[in-house]
């Protein structure tokens, strides 16, 4: 292969390649709420996870190709895990693993054939909704610190404006859960219309703000039906009806894990 | 990228060997087992619900207590505990690297291990830590879990012991390690009944401590002059506990009044 291509060609094209790939995959939104930091992403599979845990009070989330973020998860709970056994558990932070992260996909877009198809969020859940940390490291290494809420994947730009909009730091679990599942059924519909997801469609997970130790949990089952059937009251108030208080849908659901 | 394991101590082994006990190069001969607290007692033992472990509070060094309130029992994971003889820093180091070794298994692949798997890890840890063992750094755990895939509730607490070199032992009811388990298990004899609540479970465990410090020197009894009590965990369906300060005291507070009458318990 004796062509020439220069640098800012050959950057173009990759970011063109890993773009476009992320932008065909279904999207993953994390937000911060009253309770934690909530992770909802659409997944078919109840197995292949976009969402895990980290550490204590560290959670992740991705889109793109599932083997490339799966290796990215492994390799942050290892540098976790190593730094919380040669330190002290609470010197294991989501900015560490962000900027670890940082380094380590934006080493391989530069020097690799081919740049990770990933877009991936690492969060840490703090003792109030201001303090929660969310970071998001795109493809070509670059990291960014959104606080209060994050949409990746296909079409995130589209549901990010909303989302912000509505989005408030006291939101309760299902006013947030409700918030994110709109956006996702927003887009990706027949002709543009809205669609309905169901728990099956989805996957989610919380950083629980009142847990010592380790706070991640998946909510499944029953317990993620319950949640979205759930009124919420700040959908209740918009549309007029007779609001039923937050209190009658479960606060504290039970875990699935 | 390689995939990588899924064990903690095997990562460490290849990215920072030096962090593990096995691992460090010891001068030979040389017998650290006189300069290290030692001796202790832990008993474990089966209930109707799962499994109770307690341990004593003390560390010896040669004629001396070096500490009083020194925890030998811990939880290694949601549903498991793990009690350590021997070398003080040799058992607590080899506990924190279970209990990590624990939750990065469950957090690679998204599932915890059997408890067999869990048994089978730790004896491997020890067996890695035979070098230094001989040369006076031992440490020997006892290890005790809830059974999520038992047939029954009564068949779900286990007992796992070990041996210097690695070997496991599954235990039936009940058993004890350290220098004072003789003398916990002959208590243990005569009282044990199998499915005995857990209530009754965690007196038999406080009384056969009891019993091992009342002959054992390295194994300290209730301290209610500075209410410093044996430490006693469980594990159950609802998980692995801690019982409070305040549980333990009342369990050792009415021990101690019962040896008051008689002696001999």
């Amino acid at each position: 292969m004796q062509f020439y291509a220069s640098p800012e060609q050959m950057m173009r094209d990759r970011s063109e390649y890993a773009r476009k790939n992320i932008a065909r995959g279904r999207n993953t939104i994390v937000l911060t709420y009253e309770g934690g930091v909530l992770f909802v992403a659409e997944n078919l599979s109840k197995s292949l996870h976009k969402i895990g845990e980290i550490y204590d009070r560290i959670g992740f989330a991705a889109v793109g190709r599932y083997n490339e973020f799966e290796n990215l998860r492994r390799a942050g709970v290892r540098m976790a895990d190593m730094n919380g056994y040669s330190y002290d558990r609470r010197d294991v932070t989501a900015l560490l693993l962000a900027q670890a992260y940082a380094q380590v996909v934006g080493a391989i877009f530069t020097e690799q054939t081919k740049p990770f198809e990933v877009e991936i969020c690492v969060a840490q859940v703090n003792a109030a909704p201001e303090q929660d940390e969310l970071y998001r490291i795109t493809y070509d290494g670059s990291v960014t610190d959104e606080p209060g809420v994050l949409a990746m994947g296909g079409q995130s730009d589209s549901i990010s404006g909303g989302l912000r909009e509505r989005h408030r730091l006291d939101l309760s679990l299902t006013d947030a859960l409700r918030l994110a599942v709109d956006a996702l059924q927003s887009i990706g519909g027949e002709g543009g219309q809205p669609r309905t997801l169901s728990a099956d469609q989805l996957e989610v997970a919380v950083l629980d703000r009142n847990r010592t130790g380790r706070t991640f949990r998946r909510i499944t089952g029953t317990a993620l039906t319950s949640l979205l059937q759930a009124p919420a009251a700040a959908s209740a108030e918009a549309s007029g009806e007779n609001a039923t208080s937050g209190d009658s849908a479960p606060s504290e659901p039970a875990s699935g894990s | 990228m390689t995939l990588g394991t899924s064990s903690f101590t095997e990562f460490l082994s290849v990215a920072a060997p030096e962090l593990l006990p096995g691992r460090r190069p010891l001068p030979p001969g040389f017998a650290a087992g006189e300069v290290a607290p030692h001796g202790t007692t832990i008993v474990a033992i089966t209930s109707g619900e799962g499994v109770v472990m307690a341990g004593d509070r003390r560390a010896t060094m040669g004629n001396l207590i070096a500490n009083r309130e020194i925890d030998k029992v811990h939880r290694a994971d949601e549903y498991s505990l793990v009690g350590v003889a021997g070398t003080a820093g040799v058992g607590l180091e080899l506990v924190k690297l279970f209990q990590v070794e624990l939750e990065h298994y469950e957090k690679i692949e998204g599932t915890m291990l059997s408890l067999d798997g869990k048994a089978n890890r730790l004896a491997t840890m020890i067996r890695n830590n035979l070098g230094a063992a001989l040369q006076g750094l031992a440490a020997i755990p006892l290890f005790a879990g809830y059974d999520l895939a038992a047939p029954s509730p009564e068949k779900a607490g286990r007992i796992f012991s070990f041996d210097v070199a690695g070997g496991i032992y599954e235990e039936t009811g009940y058993d004890a390690l350290g220098s004072g388990s003789l003398f916990a298990k002959s208590a243990l004899k005569k009282r044990y009944r199998p499915g005995m609540s857990t209530d009754e479970v965690v007196r038999l465990a406080v009384e056969a401590l009891y019993d091992a410090a009342d002959d054992d020197t390295a194994t300290g009894g209730p301290d209610v002059t500075r209410k410093i009590y044996p430490v006693v965990m469980v594990a159950t369906a609802e998980g692995s506990r801690r019982l409070t300060d305040e549980e333990a005291a009342r369990v050792a507070e009415a021990v101690v009044a019962a040896r008051m009458e008689n002696p001999g318990g």
